[in-house]
């Protein structure tokens, strides 16, 4: 029976979605005009109203947390753990397949389903652009939806792996039918890219799951192979002369790098990120802040979870390599955003995107730390930029809308045209450049007090970020507000006044903005609302970890 | 009055300017002029509780005591009262944030709202024809709060982040007027020049943070010297980053926290925004160019003091030193305004960074305070004459004329007679004339300089070298820049009709004169060691191992027996700096003296024409007029070569990286291609020859199918007469 | 001359190739029809003669009555083909009646 009060919260949480998507489906869609755009607004309505739920679903997890369980490599310390066998099937030649419907929380997780639960809500008020088939469009964010939450939440490596697919094939389509002018290309490669991923991962999966066996339960003495995710976090449960049987192994450590990589696609790590600008350039509003804001932060989950627990003596042999990757991000992100002021159409959004790269650099460093606050900065990062960079996305979605057009050269002196969405543009460029005060800063400087005792070089290295982070966030602020106002935009985006009642952000775009905004003060000063989650788990984590890697400092 | 009701107090008046800020961000529009007033009166509360903290503290004898209460940590001793309470907690890893009431604190809490509180006032008459009336409050209220939290820290954490809210906050102000390029520009070359500072900053605190598990000053720097962390560093068990020793370590992260002050108090070769920032609107360059932001950098080194080593204080001195030099000779060719008075107050900022690096740190943060009364003084009086200019050209529809050129002004002194006193008090000060507040603090840092050359001989004595030449420098330019904008003729139309300027404007300029008078901080006009201030700010005790302290400024055992039971009272830099109090003096008069002289003569009398020496000195005076050429230096290498490499990431990013991943596509493509076309040609080709040969032959045969009954008939006939010939 | 065999197959040859020649020339379905039954009779003819003076021992004339009365029948379908031709194509021209070929 599931833990909470016998109510199966994370599957609820999880497949949600779905059911909103069925009954979206039944909705029918309309024949003359009016009615048309009036079952438009049940579609957008009741997407709201299912993230919405998802959304208390998610607070009532937060809220329930038990925040002295560490979780990780433990079974018995998940949260609204959920376990049924869902699949055990015996074929006589490969043996038996033994798949388990296994949910579970921890402090890893949570934060991380907290942010779903956010972005997935406020995405869905910035989805109310969306005009072309909108029942399609719905159903394929419900979709994706549940693939993401799915993924937080699984802790059996091939319930992982079927949600982890399940969220490529609705990204595939919400990009390459509601995308911009390139759709197609962007799409496919974003596509290859991440299947790419997942085919390495399958490829350690299915090693994995022949290396690993557990007490079969039904047949008391004999074993099973499994799936389990906690369990491969014990060598004891390592099939004696299996493939990954021994530990340091030449397998093992390509193992690590293959599966390592397929997650590193997902952050994505350079130089394995070019799908990035060219998804978000071209995705919709809504997508670009749901990749940013949750997509990416599954590479790096993947990574916690599953790469570096279950190979932690292959990690360690790559360590260095992999913090210096994260540097490389960093700097190279910066380097290439501010490049966009140099080169091509001075396109925001694809700066933005490459912040993106940027910022997720500092997640890797923190990792690759192995400290408790790098790790908890990292994973506090990865909260952070979701629901930074979902603002960031949202803001170009807004002057995107009304001007069609996103080269920063076509704009200036917006301030004065638009005093509200400066204000919120400016708390999110700063908040992104990591100003104290807000959470971005917090989270960085977590990472780097982390990750310095362990590489003080490449952090000292890393820091250049800030200021390269702090000169083109500046520049994008100033090219879009300060100075004077084009001629084009003289009067009002929309003189019928049907679509945009005043110049400045409508209130739809506030109800998306609004509410990031606020986290993003709140968590600034009071980050222990979110770091108290995984405290006990990171600890948690480096303690496994320890015995393997390199920590430096005190 | 308690600890904790003085610790309750610093908070109100921390949190009281966010009120303020809060208050007219959101509500600002609707309150319209009403802002500037709820804010003014924010401001004075706010001034009156520093009062109440500076005579409690300063004044007030305190107890040891160390206790827990609500989680936060109140430790109170005669030196500080501070408290801690812990703010994020990972295992071991612990960010505490707390304030701290010392001295030094105290006394800049007075600063930094008795400024800002007159900049308060003055405002209202200076920006009360502005659109964003309001938001002017609302940013004022956002900038003194952060410079009040970093007044109030007691630790690194605090300090930094503070540290960057002034940089936000200096960067709204500045680039208030957005509309013109040039501000918004000002702003953003402001925060990033001050990111490059802070950066350095950030790494340094990394540095210490990294060994010593806590950004507390007090901590820090108990831990810093103590024997048993230079134990575990001889044995291994501490590990020092870069796998330095432990001398160098300390040189390094003091040098880079500094690098902080770098920035934000615009030492060389960071000084270049300061000039720039003159774009913001003229109160925000009195509040923040000249009192309070820039004086965080001279603050935060005094607060991180303690753990300088010998190498770094040199470090500091040096870079004080080159910045009061430039800055010196660039203020002397300015033509505009605030440009002069920007110019001034980065050498005066060069001044007592030099002071704290030769150690003479309580001369340093002297000057600190009395540069702060009359420079705002000078700012808010160069606003006066601005707002002056501006009412006038407005009245005579004149929108050319530049309001800020000394060349357009001249005898304004008859015009507007109490800016005028209260600019020439404040020059008198600047310029280091006895009676003033600029003479005690400079006459100090002076003294402090040839004991300090004294000391250590060499080429330290370019040290006070620099210091009398920028002294006389100073005296020269401030003179220049008052004689001619209020003396002699009018130069246009524009100044003879300028008119002094309401109560508003006038009254804290009157503050702010009398507070230049020598009466607040010693009753000895020649001598400020005889006042409360340097009783109240000592020099602080140095935190790091002894052999890493610079020898002169040991406290001497042998000389404290000599002194009798005061132990500790003097160190031979202190003996050595009372000694040279008196050449310091008559030097300095001396070189004031020649410097108003030369500059009454050129510019007054006209004995010397100022074109012909001008054009005597052609390629220096270019050189000077144009700033030493730093911006364009800094434009042609680092800027450019971030740009550069920016762009080359780029291209890189898009061509090459971006290029292999389509390589991989088209290279998929054309294998696919390939074995499309074998596919094509071999297999199917096979498969369709098969076929071809079959229709081939149907379609030979078929043509015998005509489908007419006659045929077939002829057919059969044929075939009947054939099989006839066969058979029989 | 006395009036033998030969001449009566001559007829018939005769008979047969005027058929065979309008069956195979004639382009309207009714004079190919008549061609059939030109054959048809140079058929009967052979019947005829051979049971007359051949010894063949076969009773041509019961094959010549049914040839006659299937001549008469098949006569009798292929018209009622024609007339449908007709109906269909407004005309009996068999060069242009190639359905067959389908």
């Amino acid at each position: 029976m599931p833990q909470f009060y016998g109510f199966p919260i994370l599957s609820w949480i999880t497949f949600l979605p779905i059911l909103g998507m069925i009954i979206l489906a039944f909705i029918p869609s309309g024949k003359d005009e009016i009615s048309k755009e009036s079952t438009k607004k049940y579609y957008r309505w009741l997407t709201v109203g299912i993230t919405f739920i998802q959304l208390i679903l998610a607070l009532i997890i937060f809220f329930n947390f038990n925040y002295s369980l560490g979780g990780i490599n433990d079974p018995n310390s998940f949260q609204f753990v959920e376990k049924f066998t869902w699949i055990h099937a015996n074929f006589p030649l490969v043996g038996s397949l033994n798949i388990e419907y296994f949910l579970g929380v921890d402090g890893i997780s949570a934060p991380m389903i907290l942010l779903t639960a956010i972005v997935c809500f406020v995405a869905s008020f910035t989805s109310f652009g969306i005009q072309k088939s909108v029942k399609g469009y719905f159903a394929m964010y419900l979709l994706l939806n549940t693939g993401m939450m799915g993924c937080f939440v699984a802790l059996d490596f091939f319930l992982f792996y079927v949600f982890w697919e399940l969220m490529l094939l609705p990204m595939y389509f919400l990009i390459g039918i509601w995308g911009g002018p390139r759709k197609e290309y962007a799409a496919i490669k974003f596509f290859i890219y991440t299947f790419v991923g997942s085919v390495f991962m399958l490829l350690v999966m299915i090693g994995l799951y022949f290396s690993y066996q557990i007490p079969d339960p039904s047949n008391p003495g004999s074993f099973m192979h499994t799936f389990n995710l906690i369990a491969m976090l014990d060598p004891a449960n390592l099939v004696p002369g299996s493939i990954f049987a021994e530990l340091g192994s030449n397998i093992r450590f390509i193992a690590f790098v293959v599966l390592f990589i397929g997650f590193a696609i997902k952050v994505p790590m350079v130089p394995l990120h070019t799908w990035l600008p060219d998804a978000h350039v071209e995705a919709p509003t809504a997508i670009s802040v749901i990749l940013a804001g949750v997509l990416l932060k599954m590479g790096t989950y993947g990574m916690i979870r599953i790469a570096l627990p279950i190979f932690p003596e292959a990690f360690a042999s790559s360590q260095w390599w992999i913090a210096f990757l994260g540097m490389f991000a960093i700097v190279y992100g910066a380097l290439c955003a501010l490049g966009q002021f140099r080169v091509g159409k001075r396109d925001l959004k694809k700066m933005i995107a490459y912040s993106s790269v940027s910022h997720m650099g500092y997640v890797v460093l923190g990792l690759s730390s192995m400290t408790p606050q790098g790790i908890t900065g990292a994973i506090f990062q990865m909260f952070n930029h979701g629901t930074i960079t979902a603002m960031l996305f949202m803001i170009v979605g807004v002057i995107y809308d009304r001007s069609h057009t996103r080269g920063l050269d076509d704009f200036g002196g917006l301030a004065n045209k638009m005093p509200i969405y400066t204000g919120i543009t400016t708390v999110a460029f700063f908040a992104a450049l990591g100003l104290p005060g807000l959470s971005g800063f917090v989270s960085e400087a977590m990472v780097f007090l982390g990750a310095f005792s362990t590489y003080p070089v490449l952090t000292a290295i890393s820091t250049l970020g800030l200021i390269l982070g702090a000169s083109y966030m500046l520049w994008a602020l100033q090219k879009l507000f300060f100075g004077k106002l084009p001629e084009k935009w003289q009067g009002p985006w929309d003189p019928t006044h049907t679509k945009y009642k005043t110049d400045d952000v409508s209130g739809i775009e506030l109800a998306g903005l609004i509410p990031l905004a606020v986290i993003v003060v709140f968590l600034g000063i009071f980050p222990t609302t979110v770091t108290d989650l995984m405290v006990n788990s990171v600890n948690h984590f480096v303690d496994f970890m320890k015995p393997f890697v390199y920590i430096g400092g005190i | 009055m308690s600890a904790e009701n003085i610790l309750i107090i610093s908070i109100v008046i921390l949190l009281l300017p966010l009120v303020s800020f809060i208050i007219n961000i959101f509500w600002g529009k609707k309150l319209g002029k009403l802002s500037s007033y709820i804010a003014s009166t924010i401001l004075g509360i706010d001034l009156i509780l520093a009062i109440l903290i500076f005579v409690n503290k300063v004044f007030g004898e305190y107890q040891v005591s160390s206790f827990i209460k609500n989680g936060i940590n109140i430790i109170t001793n005669n030196e500080i009262i501070q408290a801690k309470i812990n703010w994020l907690n990972i295992g071991n890893f612990n960010l505490n944030l707390g304030i701290g009431i010392d001295n030094l604190a105290s006394i800049m809490l007075i600063v930094v709202t008795l400024i800002s509180f007159l900049v308060h006032i003055f405002s209202m008459i200076y920006m009360h024809d502005d659109k964003r009336f309001s938001r002017f409050y609302a940013y004022l209220g956002i900038f003194t709060f952060s410079m009040l939290g970093i007044v109030l820290a007691n630790n690194l954490l605090n300090m930094y982040i503070f540290w960057e809210l002034v940089g936000l906050s200096s960067y709204l102000l500045i680039g208030f007027w957005y509309e013109k390029d040039s501000a918004a520009n000002a702003g953003k070359k402001a925060f990033l020049v001050n990111r490059v500072g802070d950066t350095g900053f950030f790494i340094g605190i990394l540095m210490l943070f990294s060994v010593f598990g806590t950004l507390m000053f007090d901590d820090l720097f108990a831990t810093i010297g103590s024997a048993e962390t230079i134990t575990a560093i001889a044995n291994g068990s501490i590990h020092l980053p870069f796998g330095l020793d432990y001398q160098t370590y300390l040189t390094i992260a003091g040098i880079l926290i500094f690098c902080g002050a770098i920035g934000k108090s615009a030492q060389f070769p960071l000084h270049v925004w300061l000039p720039d920032a003159m774009e913001g609107p003229t109160p925000v360059s009195a509040l923040i160019h000249a009192a309070t932001m820039v004086a965080a950098g001279v603050y935060m080194t005094a607060k991180i003091f303690p753990m300088l080593t010998a190498d770094a204080l040199n470090f500091i001195a040096i870079i004080g030193t080159i910045t009061a030099f430039i800055a010196a000779t660039i203020a002397v060719t300015q033509t505009d305004f605030k440009k002069v008075l920007a110019y001034s107050t980065v050498s005066q900022l060069g001044y007592m960074v030099m002071g704290l690096g030769i150690g003479a740190f309580s001369a340093g943060f002297f000057h600190l305070v009395t540069h702060a009364w009359f420079k705002a003084a000078l700012f808010l009086g160069s606003g006066s004459v601005i707002h002056a200019m501006h009412v006038a050209m407005h009245n005579a529809h004149d929108h050319h004329t530049d309001p800020q050129n000394i060349f357009n002004m001249g005898g304004l002194r008859k015009n507007m007679k109490i800016t005028y006193i209260t600019f020439l008090i404040a020059t008198i000060a600047i310029s280091g004339v006895p009676l003033t507040s600029g003479f005690l603090s400079k006459d100090s840092i002076l003294a402090g300089s040839l004991a300090f050359a004294d000391l250590t001989g060499g080429l330290a004595w370019l040290v006070p070298i620099v210091g009398f030449g920028v002294a006389g420098l100073t005296a020269f330019y401030m003179f220049r820049l008052t004689i001619l904008a209020f003396h002699g003729k009018p130069k246009t139309s524009i100044a003879k009709e300028t008119k002094e300027n309401s109560f508003k404007i006038v009254m804290p300029l009157v503050v702010l004169a009398i507070l230049s008078i020598w009466i607040f901080y010693s009753p000895n006009p020649i001598d400020a060691n005889s006042g409360w201030f340097m009783d109240k700010v000592k020099v602080p005790t140095s935190a790091v191992p002894i052999e890493y302290q610079r020898p002169s400024m040991i406290y001497e055992v042998a000389l404290n027996h000599t002194l009798g039971e005061q132990a500790h009272s003097a160190t031979e830099f202190e003996e050595s700096m009372h000694h040279f109090h008196l050449p310091a003096m008559i030097l300095s008069l001396l070189i004031a003296g020649a410097g108003i002289t030369l500059a009454f003569l050129i510019y007054q009398f006209k004995i010397f024409n100022a074109d012909n020496i001008e054009k005597q000195f052609k390629p220096l005076h270019t050189f000077s007029l144009n700033k030493w050429y730093f911006d364009e230096l800094y434009d042609k290498t680092a800027i450019a070569f971030t740009m550069f490499v920016a762009k080359i990431m780029s291209y890189f990013d898009d061509k090459v990286i971006d290029g292999i991943v389509n390589g991989f596509a088209y290279v998929t493509r054309g294998v696919s291609k390939i074995t499309g076309i074998f596919d094509n040609v071999v297999v199917d080709g096979a498969v369709n020859l098969v076929a071809n040969v079959t229709g081939g032959l149907g379609a030979i045969t078929r043509k015998l199918q005509t489908g007419k009954v006659q045929a077939y008939v002829a057919l059969a006939f044929v075939g009947i007469i054939a099989l006839i010939f066969i058979f029989i | 001359m006395e009036i033998g065999l030969t001449h009566y197959l001559i007829v018939s040859a005769i008979l047969f190739a005027m058929g065979i020649f309008a069956i195979i020339t004639r382009k309207n379905a009714i004079l190919v029809l008549m061609g059939l039954e030109l054959i048809l009779n140079a058929a009967n003819l052979n019947f005829i003669a051979f049971a007359r003076y051949g010894g063949l021992n076969v009773n041509g004339e019961i094959a010549a009555l049914f040839v006659i009365i299937i001549a008469a029948a098949e006569s009798a379908v292929a018209l009622s083909i024609i007339l449908n031709i007709y109906q269909n194509y407004h005309h009996v021209n068999v060069d242009e009646v190639e359905t067959l070929k389908d």
